[in-house]
């Protein structure tokens, strides 16, 4: 096919040389000329080939494209397969440093991290909220992630509630939504434990993420 | 010359090629109205120069993008202003585009027959926007990650497939190397391909319908080159001189350059980003805002419209100006509408702005519901912001040190940083009894007061001042401790009055030496005469009657003084107060932090301790005389 428009090429030169002085301004008009002509030749004289050739050049193109197209879609889908570090019981702190007068105090939630293709043993994965109810040994414990986009909500003693530095959810000290909020969900709570070990009392949390922007407390992968 | 530029125009043609690029007809004559396109193709290649550039310097790994960021800004020769024209572009491109948008509209040149390149446009503008959301990312510093955070969240609202096309967006569950390396591939690759193929698609269909004139017989027609030309030409100059006023604005508003002019020109770039550390001063770029404003209004699971479907209306009903058009007074509903969504776009980002701001004015806007929560939001983000500078100023400030940046990266750094670890850990632990507050006032105020100030604890102000009779039943000291009753406050009541006063100051400046504070090892080197001396007035003074120091004394009845306040002594103090060297039972409610053999079974970890302890002697990290300021 490529051979067809070629065909009259060695004549133009001999058109332009013979008319050096028109050159500039002929050259605009030349060029839709020689696409015309090129064009009504193949759709004038289009070659009639069979309906399996003209499959077999749709399949074979196809699948040339769709291997490295594939190959690569794999690995943008990868992510799929990979799973948080988080979801099971981590030793955050001792009860013993965590006062019983019901006012929560952040720790930060250490962890072997797995970030692609490093492994950082014991460091910071998020951050948590504990809270021992006042005159007990009992322990409540909330991700510090805001359930409507995910910032970390801070604790403002003085109001006794937690307050989103992004888009100004509230929330009581107990988790509660201070209405009206743009957090669809209370603060999600974790499962909490207190093990005795020897004399010691630690803090175990089940540190686990969820989807922002939902009501549902939906697990993060 | 001429043969062979004949010789080559007849193989290529690039003549017509060039003819026709340059001497596209305007009927009425070149226009300044005109330039607003040219000057966003200027934009954008002015991104494709910078950004390549960039991208020669720039590595994408959590522990190497903001590493890699900063030396840029900071080492490289000239890296600051490329940073900054890269920043402060991508900004006047979207300020152009809304330019070309309104002009577009106005004019009615969406209309028959170039609907198509209207709808290519607005496509070229979702890129504009893609692009400056995933360079927003780039630095890795806490700005960016935080801001990504919220919006990659967002993602996660599209019905179905919100939560996967999160996780193939951010490339896992967590946010990481693989959140840079799409980011970046983004925002160097996909993006900027896509809008170069839209863009040579936009052109070539504004070529085949010509340029949109309201009026052909305002003056003769003239052709692309040079009229319009020179007047695009003059238009992107001063697109890039305003560019580079921003760039250089410290310099402009007074500010002297240092040998560091990375130090305080061209783009910010925050701390590292710390997945762990609370960052309350997150904000998207300031043409996001309307949009992080806007999410504020709506309550619950209401989000979803005011994330995706309210946007993707706004967005729906601009794709349907050409078709809008063809009614009689489809155009003014267009026009008005672009107006109208666009003064909604700037009340939102005023209010957003006004929101965080307001503290440091006296207006109380009329739209807070509740005033008083508004005003203690705006303070909360305005330290938040403040927080966020001295971090970020640190960070430099380590990356700089001799030791430079380790292969674990900046982050690394601030984790292992006594100045930016200390305060967290203090109010973390120690916060609950202790105040550790200077003679202004500032500093980490106890939750309940029952424990000395800690302030500058070992040095000879504080040692004094538990030696002075006036002071050691004192809040600062032993006030609101059981000691308040004790044989050390008896003692110092009752004795030092009757000392001599030389002897008290040379025992002071003795027992503060035991600490070898950083901050006082020039005055320890003068003063060793006085120091050898007052190590003799111990037994003097009957500080041994109860005091174990060095030979003298036993330990039992209260703390030992030898090496008192150092390192060692202080890391010691802190795991266990009760124990014999110290308070041993007259201890009275200091709990114990690390009294285990095992780490995982203390309070603080070794790592913790240390730093608390570093922090506390006042031992980090000073940058150089030299290169601070």
């Amino acid at each position: 096919m490529d051979d067809i428009p070629l065909a009259p090429a060695p004549s133009k030169p001999n058109s332009s040389k013979s008319n050096p002085s028109k050159s500039q301004s002929s050259a605009p008009g030349t060029a839709p000329l020689k696409g015309k002509s090129g064009d009504t030749a193949a759709t004038g004289s289009e070659p009639r080939r069979g309906f399996v050739g003209k499959m077999l050049a749709v399949i074979i193109g196809t699948v040339a494209t769709l291997v490295p197209v594939g190959a690569g879609l794999a690995v943008l889908l990868d992510p799929l397969r990979r799973k948080s570090g988080t979801g099971s019981a981590r030793r955050i702190t001792t009860l013993d440093s965590i006062p019983d007068d019901g006012v929560p105090r952040q720790f930060p939630v250490l962890a072997d991290r797995q970030d692609a293709w490093n492994r950082f043993p014991n460091s910071p994965i998020g951050s948590v909220y504990l809270r021992r109810l006042p005159g007990t040994d009992k322990v409540e414990a909330f991700n510090a992630t805001c359930p409507h986009a995910g910032c970390f909500v801070a604790f403002k003693p003085d109001r006794n509630q937690y307050q989103c530095p992004c888009h100004t959810s509230v929330f009581q000290v107990d988790g509660k939504r201070v209405m009206p909020c743009v957090s669809p969900r209370d603060l999600d709570s974790l499962a909490c434990e207190v093990r005795s070990e020897g004399a010691d009392r630690e803090i175990y949390v089940d540190f686990v993420n969820f989807y922002s922007g939902i009501a549902e407390k939906k697990l993060r992968a | 010359m001429k043969p062979l530029l004949d010789w080559f125009d007849d193989r290529t043609g690039y003549r017509a090629l060039m003819h026709e690029a340059l001497y596209e007809r305007i009927p009425g004559g070149a226009r300044w109205r005109y330039v607003w396109g040219s000057t966003l193709v200027f934009a954008f290649s002015v991104q494709l120069i910078t950004g390549l550039f960039l991208w020669m310097g720039y590595s994408p790994s959590g522990q190497t993008a903001w590493e890699s960021v900063y030396y840029i800004q900071y080492e490289m020769l000239g890296g600051w202003l490329l940073r900054g024209i890269h920043h402060f572009m991508a900004q006047a491109m979207v300020v152009l585009l809304a330019l070309h948008l309104m002009q577009v509209v106005i004019d009615g040149a969406y209309r028959a027959p170039r609907e198509v390149n209207f709808w290519l446009g607005l496509i070229l503008m979702q890129i504009v926007l893609g692009l400056s959301l995933t360079g927003y990312l780039l630095p890795w510093d806490q700005k960016g990650y935080w801001a990504t955070r919220v919006a990659t969240n967002l993602m996660s609202l599209v019905p179905g497939v919100g939560t996967d096309l999160q996780q193939i967006v951010v490339g896992g569950a967590d946010y990481g190397h693989a959140t840079l390396t799409r980011f970046f591939a983004l925002h160097a690759g996909l993006l900027p391909a896509a809008l170069i193929f839209f863009l040579v698609l936009h052109v070539a269909i504004f070529r085949r319908h010509g340029i949109h004139v309201r009026s052909t017989t305002r003056a003769p027609e003239t052709t692309f080159w040079p009229d319009q030309v020179l007047k695009d030409a003059v238009a992107c100059l001063a697109v890039l001189c305003v560019v580079l006023l921003f760039v250089f604005k410290p310099a402009i508003m007074g500010q002297s350059i240092t040998a560091h002019p990375g130090d305080m020109l061209g783009a910010d770039l925050g701390a590292p980003a710390d997945p762990a550390n609370q960052y309350s001063a997150a904000r998207p770029e300031w043409y996001f805002l309307f949009l992080f404003q806007f999410l504020k209004y709506f309550h619950g699971e209401s989000e979803f419209y005011g994330a995706i479907v309210i946007p993707g209306v706004l967005m729906g009903v601009l794709f349907l100006m050409p078709i809008v058009g063809r009614w009689r007074l489809g155009h003014w509903f267009n026009v008005l509408y672009v107006f109208a969504v666009l003064i909604g776009a700037g009340l939102l980002t005023a209010q957003a702005w006004y929101d965080d701001h307001q503290a440091n004015y006296g207006w109380t806007p009329f739209w807070a519901e509740d005033p008083k929560k508004a005003h203690e939001e705006s303070e909360a983000y305005l330290k938040a912001v403040e927080e966020a500078e001295h971090a970020a100023h640190r960070a430099v400030e380590l990356a700089r040190a001799p030791s430079g940046i380790p292969s674990a990266g900046a982050a690394s750094l601030l984790h292992a940083d006594p100045f930016t670890q200390g305060p967290l850990l203090f109010t973390r632990y120690c916060a609950t009894c202790h105040d550790h507050v200077d003679s202004g006032g500032h500093g980490i105020q106890a939750e309940k007061k029952s424990a000395p100030n800690l302030y500058n604890f070992a040095s000879r102000a504080w040692i004094a001042g538990l030696l002075d009779p006036k002071q050691v039943d004192g809040p600062k000291y032993f006030g609101k401790t059981k000691h308040r009753e004790g044989d050390m406050v008896g003692f110092v009541k009752e004795s030092i009055p009757e000392s001599e006063k030389d002897e008290v100051r040379d025992v002071v400046i003795a027992l503060s030496a035991e600490a070898a504070l950083p901050a006082q090892k020039n005055a320890d080197l003068d003063d060793a005469q006085q120091i050898a001396t007052g190590k003799k007035m111990f037994e003097k003074l009957t500080c041994t009657d109860c005091h174990k120091y060095y030979n003298h004394g036993e330990p039992g009845n209260a703390p030992d003084l030898t090496g008192y306040g150092s390192k060692a002594w202080l890391a010691a103090f802190i795991s266990n107060p009760s124990h014999k060297r110290f308070y041993g039972e007259h201890n009275d409610s200091m709990p114990a932090f690390a009294e285990h053999n095992q780490p995982q079974r203390n309070v603080l970890s070794p790592h913790d301790l240390a730093l608390l302890v570093r922090w506390l002697r006042g031992d980090w990290h000073v940058a150089d005389e030299k290169n601070a300021e």
